[in-house]
């Protein structure tokens, strides 16, 4: 069977709505703490999950997952933590991606990993700092072991990178709706809606949108034009915030209730 | 076909190209456009020179260094880009984009920094274009360089500390990529060093190959021939692919880069990313880059802060690989015996980071005798009379 996150997309349609997507990085506040947080995710309705692989260097990260993914690699989280995340999170039965940058795979070895991250039943990756140009090895060793390849659109990108970028999709696409780094915001952005829009003209893949949205009001507003509203920074952000784990599971399951139903509004 | 030539997308071999995000991907095209298209342009190549030579003091003289030359047993040639506006070569950098930044019809210009030499470039040549200017800098560099941080404040420019991460140049980075991708219909970012993604590298040395043009020249007129190395410190690479670019299609030249070998290498604690081969990718290029098993970035170290990065510029990375390029460390302490050296025998105070090329230098110049060896002096020592007052315990007059 694909783990392929397809599966999350096809379903939220069948029912009518957009699709929650949650993202949190491994091995934050460790690892067993993060594989609990993510089964509450999971639990309180997000349809997929992407476990973002702490990396030093995160250039397209906001101060809140900094944070996070400093305090994972502080604690001494590895690839292999990752990996490991990802196997006890799709046994959930929720598909289950892991959103990195690129030279931790790279070092890991490009095939080794797409092996190792299919073999833990993993959907694929999504890659920020990774371009379908500069993607010829992911993109092969990805079709070798049935993975997704989720690149990232962005409201700068021009019609014709659109068209390139989302015909070496698979599983979903990743609109980015700002022009800047991930972060919760307080509003939703314009760049959004026609984002969403020109992406859709060229592709039949769903479009999940990405970047600000903290609530189920700013996710029922996204989930009115695109199939699956992305959340990481606001997720992380109560974990953060909660004076203790049992208080910060509590949060996180009321959040990701309050964004699950923000979906079902649109 | 030189063996620099690079292919349309940016890449050196396996070396180089663009890892960087989609957001960036609209703005470094525009910008690869607008570079080429001035440099065919005779208005903005001749503007550039004119500012070169009227404001920043170049053509940099050529030094016969006589004294030294006996000691090393070699001739040594420095080439003297300490004399330049500023203290050293990254006035040209920094005045080339400048220059293309208001060319774009973009008002606001971004730097990193780590020591403050590079952000003090990029303040004065925006306050010289009229430009806004902000300069990220780690905040553990702010703290050891609070004087470059009031040089920048007074040429106009806002100055931010980096607070994640290490806190020093390769954050400081990562911070502007984040300031650059919200900012970039009115931003540009001025890269300190031939590193990055395309265009950057073949961008930067476009700007800093008068320093081996002229040095070129300057050498046959001098002597009457080429010289059998030129050499240069290597930290991100600027200034030694400036030097090189202007030798690297004589095959008689050897190419010689000196990377900081801080307190050894191999050992835990240098930045001497080309001598340890890791490749990988760092701020948007593969490249080598000090890194542990799961591929997290590992903090390098050096005595001189314009040494201390992690990774390197991707053509240097070729360089190295083909074999037209030879890199070796040289330890910090080294570096500071050929800085008193230099200081005493020829009266030139050098940066920290062009001491090392100078040590370099010294040790080649024993393999080779009686040969000439150019050196490019990149930068002059001001800025490091802190690190020497502590290092050689100075400071304190005869009572």
């Amino acid at each position: 069977m694909s783990h392929s996150t397809t599966r999350a997309f096809d379903q939220a349609r069948a029912e009518g709505r957009a699709a929650l997507v949650g993202y949190l990085p491994a091995g934050f506040p460790d690892v067993a703490g993060g594989i609990d947080a993510i089964k509450v995710m999971v639990e309180n309705g997000c349809d997929a999950i992407e476990v973002g692989l702490p990396y030093s260097d995160p250039v397209m990260d906001g101060p809140t997952i900094q944070a996070a993914a400093q305090q994972a690699l502080e604690q001494g989280v590895r690839t292999r933590d990752v990996l490991r995340t990802v196997e006890a999170v799709a046994a959930t039965g929720a598909p289950t991606l892991v959103m990195t940058y690129w030279n931790p795979v790279e070092r890991y070895g490009v095939d080794r990993f797409a092996a190792d991250l299919a073999s833990a039943g993993g959907a694929g990756l999504i890659t920020p700092d990774l371009v379908p140009d500069e993607a010829t090895g992911w993109i092969a060793a990805a079709d070798a072991h049935d993975l997704d390849k989720v690149f990232l659109v962005s409201p700068s990108s021009t019609d014709a990178r659109l068209a390139m970028t989302t015909a070496a999709c698979r599983g979903f696409v990743y609109a980015t709706a700002v022009m800047g780094v991930t972060g919760a915001r307080e509003s939703t952005s314009e760049l959004a809606a026609p984002l969403v829009e020109r992406t859709k003209k060229v592709t039949d893949l769903p479009v999940a949108v990405g970047l600000g949205v903290s609530n189920g009001d700013q996710a029922a507003e996204v989930a009115r034009h695109a199939d699956g509203v992305i959340v990481g920074s606001a997720f992380v952000r109560v974990l953060l915030d909660a004076p203790d784990r049992t208080t910060g599971l509590e949060a996180l399951a009321d959040l990701t209730r309050d964004l699950a139903d923000g979906v079902r509004r649109a | 076909m030189t063996a620099t030539t690079q292919a349309g997308d940016g890449t050196f071999g396996r070396f180089g190209g663009r890892m960087m995000p989609e957001a960036l991907m609209a703005a470094l095209d525009e910008l690869t456009v607008a570079w080429q298209d001035a440099m065919a342009d005779p208005a903005f190549t001749g503007e550039f020179e004119r500012m070169l030579r009227e404001y920043a003091g170049t053509p940099s003289l050529l030094y016969d260094a006589t004294k030294l030359s006996e000691l090393a047993g070699a001739r040594i040639l420095l080439k003297r880009e300490d004399l330049n506006h500023t203290g050293a070569h990254k006035i040209r950098n920094v005045l080339g984009q400048a220059l293309l930044t208001k060319r774009m019809g973009k008002t606001r210009v971004i730097a990193e920094t780590g020591a403050g030499q590079h952000g003090v470039a990029t303040a004065t040549a925006a306050a010289y274009l009229g430009l806004d200017c902000v300069v990220y800098m780690g905040e553990v560099d702010t703290e050891r360089q609070a004087l470059n941080v009031a040089r920048m404040q007074l040429l106009g420019a806002e100055v931010i500390a980096v607070k994640s991460g290490s806190r020093t140049l390769k954050d400081a980075i990562n911070e502007a990529i984040r300031d650059w991708v919200a900012t970039v219909d009115h931003t540009a970012y001025v890269f300190g060093t031939a590193a990055g993604p395309h265009p950057f590298p073949s961008l930067v040395k476009s700007f800093c190959r008068g320093i081996g043009d002229e040095a070129r020249a300057q050498c046959l007129e001098l002597t009457g021939a080429l010289p059998d190395a030129v050499t240069a410190c290597v930290g991100g690479g600027s200034n030694a692919i400036g030097l090189f670019a202007g030798f690297v299609d004589d095959p008689s030249v050897r190419l010689v880069g000196f990377e900081a070998g801080g307190e050894g290498f191999p050992g835990p604690r240098h930045a001497a990313t080309i001598s340890a081969g890791e490749y990988g990718v760092l701020h948007g290029a593969r490249t080598f880059v000090l890194q542990d098993d799961d591929g997290q970035t590992v903090e390098s170290h050096s005595i001189s802060a314009g040494l201390d990065y992690p990774g390197v510029g991707p053509e240097h990375a070729f360089l190295a690989e083909s074999g037209r390029g030879e890199y070796r460390p040289v330890t910090d302490a080294e570096a500071m015996d050929a800085f008193a050296l230099l200081s005493r025998t020829e009266g030139i105070i050098p940066a920290i980071e062009s001491a090392h090329a100078v040590a370099g230098t010294l040790a080649l110049a024993k393999e080779v005798p009686g040969s000439t060896l150019l050196v490019n002096l990149s930068g002059r020592g001001d800025k490091d009379m802190g690190t020497a007052v502590e290092y050689f315990g100075l400071g304190k007059a005869d009572q």
